[in-house]
């Protein structure tokens, strides 16, 4: 296996998919001349042309509906939002068009897209350009949302993206690309839909996805260490479906979980988790599930701020210690 | 001397065409008034926008278009859906919500689809499938076909971003679309110079470099000629065409807005009815010797029947089943 960083393990999701099936192209602001905001499309428009990596103007709402339209027509296009911030501009087509046309039409329009960028705040951005958008996306039905932590199953959700046939949301992350980790070569799917625990443990589950499991799994290593408690880390991979089983099947060993999130607190994917657990595992349940969010608040500049704001190890290990009576 | 010769060796296809067009006008005209009437006795339930005024424009650009091209529309699509070919019994049924429906009920009037016939729908955000429209004929150009895609639209959604999206990124691309404004000068109840800094919605086209036409919508040859020269533009050299087609619709904006009133004179109403495109062409082919009242009478007939029968097939096609609640949230 290769080592490789988040970025070309994407890039090379992206490649093998272009090289295995010629309807699937790649459209977006900077992916062709200017190899990707994020270098994501590197090399590509090299070995593919202009016509399968397509420069776009800043019209986000025009060139999204325009891979809708040309998903109706059977092609597979991979829509790149320069980061998901900008992609509001184009939820019309997403939720409108993508999610619904097949419904609406009784079944005979299937809509294979895959809209994807970085989610979520890097650094000292800013309010505008600090947002994650799991919980917006997640609410649709006809959408499947997936949000990788990792180069392999960024690799893997990719490629199994862009196979399947409905709108799949691809919520990957600035602060991710340079994440280096062993993907397996070629062939290597990871199915939409199935969450993977990430650290086995026994006496509570933290659940996270995207930048929260590295948040996560340092918080289960400082448990470890200091007061002897061992944290099941549960990568959720998946946000639309939710892997309800692994959820329950981890409460159902630890008995306690923390929920954490890049997004805001109110209607969060957190409040979602929560609701299964509650419904599902009340009965397993030795003390109430506690989330971590971002602050409530639109993200401040300021380098503090901004650190106070964000979900953080020490705020996870501040609610297991909760959950765990340990206070 | 040379265009002498074409008028006769064209007149029978040209007349033939013609009549084609009046019938599929009257169909459109005595569906309409139908759905009228079935929306009244609750039959059809929702928002459910007539097309009575506008047959010509839908009748006439799709006689211009071929089998293997697409088409896609708004809300306002009960007309071009039946001048594409889709059986008035499946387009009435959809409108009634039943099993048989075009779209298995799930759609209703503004979601009319037949991916066989490349009807890809109605679709109710105004100007939300202008850029559809683009995908499409992105897919054309990417195949190396040479179809086209017709997209209509109202006048309403020319003041929207998508429309400026799209039709910048068309003229860039090269893309073979045929982008249809349906101007009946009124979106809902406001009208379109009250709203709109520039009322010629051709002179859009300049600011995207893009070949255009205003075309006179109660004219269904007119309609038919401009769609011809924009699909040998689209089919030829990739080229995306801006129609503006001025029309004007009979009824209100939808079932529940009355003819006039608040927005409209009734006179006004009643002046645009004498340019009634059904009795134009058929006052055409009347002068022509081509048509008699007898032979329109028979037309009609026929047009009403076919509404008629699209009802009771609808009246009769069972509801969907309770279990297609949850089919095609997602494709297998
Ligand atoms: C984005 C959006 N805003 C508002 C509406 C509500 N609405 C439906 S039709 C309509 C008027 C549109 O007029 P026009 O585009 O001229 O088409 P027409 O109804 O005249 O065929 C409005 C405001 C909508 N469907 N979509
Ligand atoms: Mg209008």
């Amino acid at each position: 296996m290769a080592t490789l960083t988040y970025r070309d393990a994407l890039n090379q999701a992206l490649r093998e998919e272009m090289q295995r099936d010629p309807d699937v192209f790649l459209m977006g602001e900077e992916v062709g001349v200017y190899q990707g905001a994020y270098k994501v499309s590197r090399g590509l428009l090299e070995e593919f042309g202009p016509m399968r990596i397509v420069d776009t103007p800043i019209a986000e709402l025009g060139f999204a509906g325009i891979g809708v339209g040309a998903a109706m027509a059977g092609l597979r296009p991979v829509i790149e939002f320069m980061t998901w911030n900008f992609a509001v501009l184009a939820l019309d087509q997403i939720v409108n068009s993508a999610a619904k046309i097949l419904y609406e039409s009784g079944g005979q329009i299937p809509i294979p897209i895959v809209f994807r960028g970085p989610n979520g705040a890097a650094l000292q951005l800013a309010a505008q350009h600090s947002q994650a958008w799991d919980a917006w996306v997640s609410h649709i039905p006809g959408l499947k949302v997936v949000a990788p932590a990792t180069p392999a199953d960024a690799k893997g959700l990719l490629k199994a993206a862009i196979r399947d046939n409905n709108p799949v949301i691809v919520l990957e992350g600035e602060m991710l690309y340079n994440v280096k980790g062993e993907v397996p070569e070629g062939e290597h799917i990871v199915p939409i839909g199935q969450a993977d625990v990430k650290r086995p443990g026994r006496d509570v589950t933290f659940i996270c996805h995207s930048k929260t499991v590295a948040v996560a799994l340092k918080a289960a290593e400082q448990m470890a260490e200091h007061e002897g408690v061992s944290a099941e880390v549960l990568d959720l991979r998946s946000l639309r479906p939710l892997d309800e089983e692994a959820i329950l099947g981890s409460v159902a060993r630890t008995n306690r979980a923390v929920v954490i999130e890049e997004g805001w607190p109110h209607a969060g994917i957190g409040a979602q988790v929560v609701d299964v657990i509650q419904r599902e595992a009340f009965d397993q349940l030795d003390a109430p599930v506690l989330r971590v969010t971002q602050a409530d608040v639109p993200m401040p500049y300021n380098k503090q701020l901004e650190r106070l704001a964000k979900p953080s190890p020490e705020r996870v290990v501040a609610a297991a210690r909760r959950v765990l009576y340990l206070d | 001397m040379a265009t002498a010769t074409a008028q006769t060796t064209h007149a029978p296809a040209q007349h033939e065409l013609e009549h084609r067009m009046l019938r599929q006008m009257l169909l459109i005209r005595r569906f309409e008034e139908k759905a009228a009437e079935a929306y009244a006795l609750g039959k059809i339930g929702g928002f459910c926008h007539l097309y009575i005024g506008q047959e010509a424009v839908a009748v006439g650009s799709l006689a211009a278009l071929r089998e293997d091209d697409y088409v896609i529309s708004s809300y306002r699509e009960h007309g071009q859906a039946l001048a594409r070919g889709l059986p008035a019994n499946v387009v009435m049924a959809e409108l009634f919500g039943k099993a048989t429906g075009c779209s298995k009920g799930k759609g209703g009037s503004m979601h009319l689809f037949d991916a066989g016939r490349r009807f890809m729908g109605g679709h109710g955000i105004v100007g939300g499938h202008v850029p559809l429209a683009a995908g499409l004929g992105f897919a054309i150009r990417y195949r190396g076909g040479d179809q086209v895609c017709l997209c209509y639209f109202g006048e309403a959604a020319v003041n929207i971003g998508a429309f400026h999206e799209t039709l910048n990124m068309a003229s860039v691309y090269k893309l073979p679309v045929i982008f249809l404004c349906e101007n009946n000068r009124y979106g809902m109840g406001t009208a379109f110079e009250r709203v709109a800094a520039v009322t010629d919605v051709v002179e859009h086209a300049c600011s995207y470099d893009m070949a255009a036409e205003l075309v006179n919508g109660m004219d269904v040859l007119a309609v038919n000629e401009a769609t011809r020269r924009a699909a040998e533009r689209a089919r030829k050299g990739g080229r995306p065409t801006l129609l503006e087609v001025r029309t004007y619709r009979f009824m209100g904006h939808s079932m529940s807005d009355p003819l006039h009133g608040v927005y409209r004179t009734k006179e006004e109403v009643e002046e645009q009815r004498k340019r009634d495109p059904i009795s134009q062409l058929a006052g055409k082919l009347k002068e022509e010797g081509v048509l008699d009242e007898a032979g329109l009478n028979a037309l009609d007939a026929e047009a009403r029947a076919a509404a008629e029968d699209a009802v009771r097939f609808a009246d009769q096609s069972p509801d969907p089943d309770p279990t297609e609640l949850t089919t095609h949230v997602l494709a297998d």
